[in-house]
């Protein structure tokens, strides 16, 4: 019963922040909301930057290459020195090279991987100049470009997709900035921990028992943790840790804020293209997907743990797992609410978690692992979940096209061969990154050392840490040992893959769309607002990440389901 | 490229004084003026009310069975058809058998953050007979400090009901003087 008002609670939520949210950001990107105008205004100067001068694809691109570039030596050079600059009560050590590069990388390219205890390794400066930063920072990347892409389908016989700083700037103060600071107030207020004081040591003079209790500055970072899809705690528990998430309703709103932004760019999609219905049908696929990836989910968890029920029979007890499979969750928050945060972390890029992915039941695991592997469009990360769905919907359209025996169009676009090469790029990275980086690490010794469980799931610790980073998710089957020259390197190229080889393509496309003229909607043309076409997506996305993942998925979590009895 | 990289170098400094620091602090000084009690980790007495501790033996509520490390946090991340698993939980059963009390699920696996501060009523009201014993008080005393440690599902409706071991432990200890 409690499940369903979460959900019900969670639906009407994100349904007012679909609308509003949705054209609020579009009146964000054409420059229509300037409350902040004179801040807005300083930065510009700052920059030596015009906002009205706008860029083509290519010099776009650059900007945010070259931007990404140096926000990765600053965040790796501030890991590397933090032990000498300050605001560091722990007395944290200087950060390993080979870990600040995977974790610089990391933040940067909003995945938020993390092969580190969080409240035993970054300083309270790394925390919030260099890691909090770059949560701001690279959602707000993502959304520009997908905002880029987007304009691209709306123009006509224009050269240019919009200006990458103005983009950037007015994502950071007018959309990040102002909700995470409302939503950080209301996190302290139900006891988040916010403070820059060392940790705390307490004698309980009941039972003498003694604790040291690590603090520090969380209670406003956790918002944009979740606002931005970035996932990555200050503190090693993530989202289970009380500090970072402490009741029931906080664990509610970090599922809104997670799935807010993506959901809502659908919105802000639709009315850029002058139809909101051409958002509602790319909605529709990602609810559809997204509902039953949870469904199946919260059913898996709601079952019992099968290695507790072993362990009840080998000991002659009767152990009743009425509240579902609690290993690795919490029991404030519950199983069914534990396995909806997660999914819905794990399917919008934010990797954040409020329990141990690695205990989910198999089909609990399933259904986390193979949401990534769809490729994080249901919803999808801030901006990333929009411009790869509409890789896919270029797909869709295409396919759409052969059946029918006509030139697909896509909102008044021709798509021609070398949009169809670009999307397939784009779609084609990330399966091809997972799948060659996961049979190097099971070939070679170096890999397989990292995985803590034996058996079928071992493989899949391996298998989801290359989806995650890929996908830019940084969720774990948390087992995994990550902090190794092997998998801080492997997983850092995964990332830089997963983001820059998609994002490059999406702008590409968007840069030939806009230079392109549009043809009138004809008798013939292929509508793409309407339930059939939020179908033909579905498929499409399903279809390229079965045949791309269904053998690897089988090696993992199906056996680990299918084999009744055994335990490894 | 050139202007690229003198942009991105002024814009990087300009979000570390705008975001990390701007942002952070202003988010300090409101935790501290408005929250303070939260913001330093709503610490008590005997310790924080949000953080988990161990309380062996049946003198006691017993909470999970977590390291409760709050300096390293996290799940034990062991999965469900795992042998390790099989053999903690069967430890942890037949440890809570000697004490007289009947294992329910949470009891006899760890958390997610490896420092849950909370146990299910079902936990709880199934230790009511060994703790009243150990502690030699009528175990309707014992299950009415219970029923009063309970703490509904949050606005009604949000999570599971639960009842927070530090609070019902102090409860207990005002209770036996």
């Amino acid at each position: 019963m409690g499940f369903f008002w979460t959900v019900s609670a969670t639906v009407v939520l994100l349904a007012i922040t679909w609308r509003f949210l949705g054209s609020y950001m579009a009146a964000v990107f054409d420059g229509r909301i300037n409350y902040l105008r004179w801040l807005e205004r300083l930065i510009y100067r700052l920059l030596a930057v015009d906002p009205e001068q706008e860029q083509s694809w290519q010099r776009y691109a650059g900007a945010l290459v070259v931007f990404s570039g140096v926000a990765i030596l600053v965040t790796y050079t501030c890991m590397r020195i933090q032990q000498h600059i300050g605001i560091n009560p722990q007395h944290q050590l200087d950060v390993k090279p080979a870990l600040s590069f995977n974790t610089a990388v990391s933040f940067v390219t909003n995945t938020n991987w993390q092969n580190y205890s969080g409240e035993s390794t970054m300083s309270f400066f790394t925390l919030m100049v260099a890691l909090t930063v770059q949560q701001f920072v690279s959602a707000s990347v993502g959304i520009a470009v997908a905002i880029a892409m987007v304009r691209g389908f709306v123009r006509k016989d224009c050269a240019t997709i919009g200006n990458f700083w103005a983009d950037l700037v007015r994502c950071i103060l007018y959309i990040m900035v102002p909700i995470s600071f409302l939503f950080g107030i209301l996190w302290v207020a139900q006891g988040a921990v916010d403070t820059l004081g060392a940790s705390v040591h307490v004698k309980n003079a009941l039972t003498g028992f003694t604790q040291s209790i690590a603090r520090g500055p969380m209670g406003f970072i956790e918002p944009i943790k979740q606002l931005g899809t970035n996932g990555g705690g200050p503190f090693n528990a993530n989202g289970a840790h009380p500090y970072e998430n402490p009741t029931p309703l906080t664990n509610l709103l970090s599922l809104v804020l997670v799935l807010a932004i993506p959901f809502a760019l659908t919105y802000t999609f639709g009315k850029m293209a002058g139809k909101i219905r051409e958002g509602v049908a790319l909605l529709g696929a990602m609810v559809l997907i997204f509902s039953v990836w949870a469904g199946i989910a919260a059913y898996a968890e709601q079952r019992p743990n099968p290695a507790v029920a072993r362990g009840a029979a080998v000991t002659h007890t009767v152990v009743r797992q009425k509240a579902g499979n609690m290993e690795g969750k919490e029991v404030r928050n519950g199983a069914s609410a534990s396995s909806l945060y997660n999914i819905a972390s794990t399917q919008t890029s934010t990797g954040s978690v409020d329990s141990a992915n690695d205990s989910f039941n198999p089909m609990g695991g399933f259904a986390l692992l193979t949401g990534m592997m769809l490729g994080e469009v249901t919803p999808g990360g801030a901006g990333s979940g929009l411009y790869t769905i509409l890789l896919m919907a270029v797909i869709a359209v295409f396919i759409g096209g052969l059946m029918i025996g006509r030139t697909p169009e896509y909102l008044g676009k021709k798509i021609q061969a070398r949009e169809v090469k670009l999307a397939a790029i784009g779609v084609l990275v990330m399966p091809v990154t997972v799948l060659i980086m996961t049979a190097i690490a099971v070939s070679i010794h170096a890999g397989r050392v990292g995985a803590l469980n034996a058996g079928p799931h071992g493989f899949t610790e391996i298998l989801y840490a290359f989806t995650s980073q890929a996908n830019n998710n940084g969720s774990a089957f948390a087992g995994l040992n990550g902090n190794t020259a092997f998998y801080n390197v492997m997983g850092a190229i995964a990332m830089l893959m997963g983001r820059f080889a998609v994002m490059i393509p999406c702008l590409a496309l968007g840069g030939t769309l806009a230079a392109k003229g549009s043809v009138p909607a004809g008798l013939g043309t292929f509508r793409t607002d309407t339930p059939m076409f939020s179908g033909l997506v579905v498929g499409v996305i399903v279809i390229i990440g079965g045949l791309s993942f269904f053998p690897a998925v089988s090696l993992g979590p199906i056996v680990e389901q299918l084999s009744t009895g055994k335990f490894f | 490229m050139l202007t690229h990289l003198r942009r991105s170098i002024v814009a990087s400094i300009v979000f570390i004084v705008l975001l990390g620091f701007g942002y952070n602090y202003a988010g300090l000084a409101v935790s501290r003026v408005f929250f303070a009690h939260q913001a330093n980790g709503s610490i008590g007495k005997n310790g924080s009310p949000l953080i988990g501790q161990n309380w062996t033996g049946p003198h006691w509520f017993q909470g999970r069975p977590d390291s409760d490390n709050p300096l390293s946090t996290g799940a034990a991340n062991l999965g469900p058809r795992s042998k390790l698993l099989v053999s903690d939980v069967a430890k942890q059963i037949a440890v809570l058998k000697r004490e007289g009390i009947a294992p329910t699920a949470d009891l006899v696996t760890t958390s997610g953050s490896g420092i849950d501060p909370d146990i299910s009523p079902a936990d709880a009201y199934d230790q009511v007979k060994a703790v009243a014993d150990s502690n030699r008080l009528p175990v309707w005393q014992v299950r009415h400090l219970v029923d009063a440690h309970v703490h509904g599902r949050q606005l009604g409706i949000l999570g599971s009901p639960y009842v927070n071991v530090l609070e019902l432990n102090e409860a207990l200890a005002a209770e036996k003087h």
